[in-house]
């Protein structure tokens, strides 16, 4: 008992986290049939934009580097796809294997400038300590993707730009024709998107080192959040990336680390058989 | 039976059936490169460079397996590095009981192991652990694929769900230190079938098996694209729900080639082991994976010919760059995959049936249409096979 | 149990809230052709959709030969003798027009016996070859075929199926009146050896080819009769000439239905992703062709 209630708020931290990276991925994916692996890269970008504000903001970085990283890895992602994801939509399997290039290119390129070891960036004494079991850091991370949730949310439905984002992702012709500007409402979904990778990788320096393959570690399990919850669905996401933090966590607590993500696979397998398409779905009728 | 509908649109006539000529060309080809593996390159290459082109027809064998998946039937498998590990991992649990010679494998001791698990006892047996390496890749693929398949999933959430295989695959392996060796996985081989494994003499005859297994199976490849099973593998890589209303499952089409796709995996990776020496979760995971997923992409993933080119050459490639600049390779890889997805997605062949169709088309006397018809023999459809708009 | 090839009873579909079809009652004898027609949002293709498995009804059954159709997946109802085609019809453009029709022929053999190569052209291949005059495309590729050759191909792809009914889904959108000539020919062709449904738009090619009419209106059978009976109609006038005359909205009167007035929305053509997509040029000419 007493080990499910301590493993909790690891869980809800790696949840919240996930969702964070799982949010760009599913909106890119819904909206323009974009699978980007180099989203990872965002995260560590993020990640390491709070490591070098801490030269200039010292404890304080986390805090500074929040709002940067956002903006960092959000025009990382638009020029992703100015440059070259653009001429890619609708061909998911090709923007896979483009965008997997560009995630060695950026790995490689943060080795170079930052080297190959981890480095760590010290979190603000205030977050130091916790409430009972909640220690803070988790807390914030919870508490930023709440936010992050809660913004994205708003923005999606109380205002004109994100309505036209949902209006792109639910028939992108009637949209254009509807003199929506496609292309725009792309670029911005792209940069909120890899915006929030920025994000979650400010979080991540919360719980862990930073190293060039932190996004590695997150991308896999963040797109299988994306199959689970459904192409460009904000609830989906969130109920999907709280269901497998919370299992991969206390599936690495009792049974052992090695285990938890065969046991996660065949869970989202098995899922599958119930909700092929994840757990919602836009409805289209339409034959290939 | 009257003609009822008459077509007034005159076209000009189909091109003829390709002369003897054409018609033997293919085949000459593959005779050409078979005597090229099989006799010239043994004769030519000193050992060490022989071993290691192998190791690159190993990875052949794998880029055959995903041209054949991938290319033909449009199934983006990002995990055909578990199949090779199984099989790599099937072999080399053979050849470490083998050396052990009744004794504890070395790194199990070295882990305080002291039964031999369970799981190990059938592959003393190297029958066993030769067929384990092909079967297990295809009930695990005929498993996975018939679950996922059914279900409809496809495209881009089948090469997410492939990929996760993989990296679970390799948290699975690293974990069980005393059973899998760990993060350095079996290794340390020293005789295969009472043959020294450094010998010049036994690394020849493995190159040699190699290079005919992946003859064969090109050959069995090649025969199941041409035939009627090519076609309505290609037929469901463009229109799958359309195949349905045709009277086929596409599920099971797709799962059987799944799983030739993964058995060929599997023997490959139970070759390498002896050829390279080693299996080890890095040459199985998501990297690795994609890494000849890529190859293949360069190669020219329409084509069989082209898929296994691509894993050759740029398993060559990756050996000379990183053994000149380590890090530059990493570079390199990247820009090249960018470019080739750009550029020429349709890899070096698609490039080479492109530039051949160009110059078809500009002589005057063809009445062929200026839409490529592509490499109509190795199947290779010249448009893209993906997932359609929802 | 009546020998009717194929009966719908009491079907119904729904669409997120909305009734697309809602309580059809359908009966098609063997060798008859037999034309689904109705405006935009009638439920004539969702009908097919149904039929075909597709689409699952909410209620009622589908049952051809005696057998029930829904819950059953779409290649088994192929398998099972039903054939149908698409609005926009679908080919396989990488494969030659011989290619296209063989693969159509071949799916009675199992599938160990498809990895030997197609020699020579099979007696069903051939026939329905000339049947929809495309012999002479034979080895060309499917996707350079004209928009009216593609939906023969695609007939003739159904007919080398030998099925015993076949769903013809707006064989004539989009096509040019030559082309609407000869497609007409094949069907009245087709239609010799083989029980048919047609759905259509287009009230000029329904009045040259067709016989037996079923109206559908707001997911329900409006009228059914032979053409001219229907033509004469004054309830199928008012839905084509859109007066939203309330009284025009009860169930079809030779069906008999005990007037169920209608819980469908008010426009039928509100439906706008439930719908029929792409639609012929004859769209507009519906209306006048009828009075």
């Amino acid at each position: 008992m007493e080990a499910i209630v301590n493993q909790l708020p690891i869980g809800l931290s790696i949840a919240a986290v996930l969702l964070l990276i799982a949010l760009g991925l599913t909106f890119t994916f819904g909206q323009m049939g974009v699978i980007n692996m180099a989203h990872g890269e965002f995260i560590m970008a993020g990640a390491y934009t709070a490591y070098l504000l801490q030269g200039w903001a010292g404890r304080q970085a986390v805090l500074v580097a929040l709002p940067v990283a956002f903006v960092v890895a959000g025009v990382m992602g638009l020029i992703l796809e100015r440059v070259a994801i653009r001429h890619f939509y609708g061909r998911p399997l090709d923007t896979l294997l483009l965008t997997w290039g560009v995630s060695l290119v950026l790995q490689q390129l943060a080795r170079d400038l930052f080297g190959a070891p981890n480095v760590q960036v010290r979190a603000p004494e205030w977050l130091q300590g916790g409430v009972g079991i909640l220690p803070y850091n988790r807390l914030f991370i919870f508490a930023l993707a709440v936010g992050s949730v809660v913004a994205i949310w708003g923005y999606m439905n109380r205002t004109s730009q994100g309505r036209r984002m949902q209006a792109v992702m639910q028939n992108r012709q009637l949209a254009a024709v509807s003199g929506i500007n496609t292309g725009r409402v792309d670029q911005r979904t792209f940069f909120i998107g890899s915006g929030l990778a920025g994000i979650a990788g400010v979080a991540l320096t919360l719980i862990g080192p930073v190293g060039p393959a932190l996004g590695t570690y997150y991308i896999v399990d963040a797109f299988l959040v994306v199959v689970a919850g459904g192409l460009g669905q904000l609830r989906g996401a969130l109920i999907a990336a709280a269901a497998l933090g919370l299992l991969n966590s206390y599936a690495e607590f009792w049974t052992n680390a090695s285990l938890a993500k065969v046991i996660v696979f065949v869970v989202i397998i098995a899922f599958l058989q119930i909700r092929p398409q994840g757990l919602f779905v836009l409805k289209a009728r339409a034959l290939t | 039976m009257t003609t009822t509908v008459r077509n007034v649109v005159r076209v000009a006539p189909p091109p003829a059936g390709p002369s003897w000529r054409g018609r033997l060309r293919a085949p000459a080809v593959f005779v050409l490169v078979a005597v090229l593996a099989l006799v010239v390159a043994p004769l030519l290459l000193e050992p060490f460079r022989l071993g290691l082109l192998a190791k690159y027809l190993c990875f052949g064998i794998v880029a055959l397996g995903i041209g054949l998946a991938w290319g033909q039937g449009g199934m983006l498998t990002l995990g055909q590095g578990v199949f090779f590990g199984l099989g790599g991992y099937a072999m080399g649990m053979y050849l470490k009981l083998h050396d052990a010679g009744g004794d504890l494998p070395d790194f199990m001791v070295w882990s305080g192991v002291e039964k031999l698990p369970a799981l190990w006892v059938p592959f003393e047996n190297p029958v066993f652990a030769v067929a384990f390496a092909v079967i297990g890749p295809v009930v695990l693929a005929v498993l996975l694929g018939s679950l996922v398949f059914r279900q409809r999933v496809r495209g881009a959430y089948f090469a997410i769900l492939t990929q996760a295989l993989a990296a679970a695959t390799v948290i699975l392996l690293v974990g069980q230190q005393g059973l899998t060796g760990g993060t350095n996985g079996l290794t340390n081989f020293f005789d295969l079938f009472g043959q020294d494994l450094a010998a010049d003499g036994t690394q020849r005859g493995l190159y040699i098996v190699v290079a005919a297994v992946l003859g064969v199976l090109y050959l069995v490849a090649w025969q199941l694209v041409r035939s009627r099973f090519g076609r309505l593998l290609i037929a469901i890589r463009d229109g799958e729900d359309r195949v349905r209303f045709l009277g086929y499952n596409p599920a099971t089409v797709k799962t059987v080639t799944f799983a030739v796709s993964a058995g060929m995996a599997g023997l490959a990776g139970a070759l390498f082991v002896p050829v390279v020496g080693i299996i080890s979760p890095a040459l199985l995971g998501v990297v690795p994976s994609l890494e000849l997923v890529v190859a293949v992409a360069v190669g020219g993933r329409f084509s069989l010919a082209g898929a296994v080119l691509g894993a050759v050459v740029m398993g060559y490639a990756k050996t000379s760059f990183s053994e000149q600049f380590a890090d530059g390779w990493l570079y390199l890889q990247g820009a090249l995959f960018i470019l080739v997805m750009t550029l020429a997605p349709k890899g070096i062949f698609g490039l080479a049936a492109t530039a051949r169709d160009f110059v078809v088309s500009r002589r005057p006397r063809t009445g062929r249409p200026l839409m490529s018809t592509g490499t109509a023999d190795i199947g290779g459809p010249l448009i893209e096979a993906q997932e359609p708009r929802a | 149990m009546s020998g009717a090839l194929l009966e719908v009873r009491d079907l119904s579909v729904v669409f997120d809230g909305f009734r697309a079809i809602d309580g059809i009652d359908l009966t098609v004898e063997q060798g008859e052709l037999r034309f689904l027609i109705g405006p935009n949002g009638a439920g004539k293709t969702t009908l097919i959709d149904v039929i075909t498995g597709l689409t699952r009804p909410a209620a009622g059954s589908v049952r051809f030969e005696g057998r029930d159709l829904v819950g059953r997946k779409e290649h088994e109802i192929v398998r099972m003798g039903v054939g149908r085609t698409f609005q926009t019809s679908v080919v396989f453009e990488q494969l030659s027009v011989v290619e296209n029709l063989d693969l159509a022929a071949s799916f009675r053999r199992p599938l160990w016996s498809l990895a030997r190569r197609r020699r020579g052209v099979s007696d069903a291949v051939d026939a329905a070859m000339r049947t929809t005059g495309l012999d002479a495309l034979a080895d060309r590729p499917a996707g350079v075929l004209s928009h009216g050759q593609r939906q023969w191909l695609e007939i003739g792809m159904l007919i080398a199926q030998r099925p015993r009914l076949l769903l013809l889904d707006e064989p004539v959108a989009g096509m040019s009146g030559d082309e609407r000539a000869r497609t007409g020919e094949l069907l009245t062709e087709i239609a010799k050896d083989h029980t048919v449904i047609v759905v259509e738009h287009d009230m000029d090619f329904l009045r040259r080819y067709a016989s037996q009419v079923t109206v559908l209106h707001e997911g329900k059978v409006l009228v059914e009769g032979s053409v001219d009976e229907v033509r004469a109609d004054p309830r199928v006038q008012e839905v084509y000439l859109g007066r939203a005359d309330d009284k025009s909205r009860t169930g079809g009167g030779g069906e008999g239905r005990a007037g169920g007035d209608g819980d469908g929305p008010a426009d039928g053509r509100s439906q706008a992703g439930d719908g029929e997509k792409s639609r012929g040029p004859a769209v507009g000419s519906a209306a006048g062709e009828v009075k």
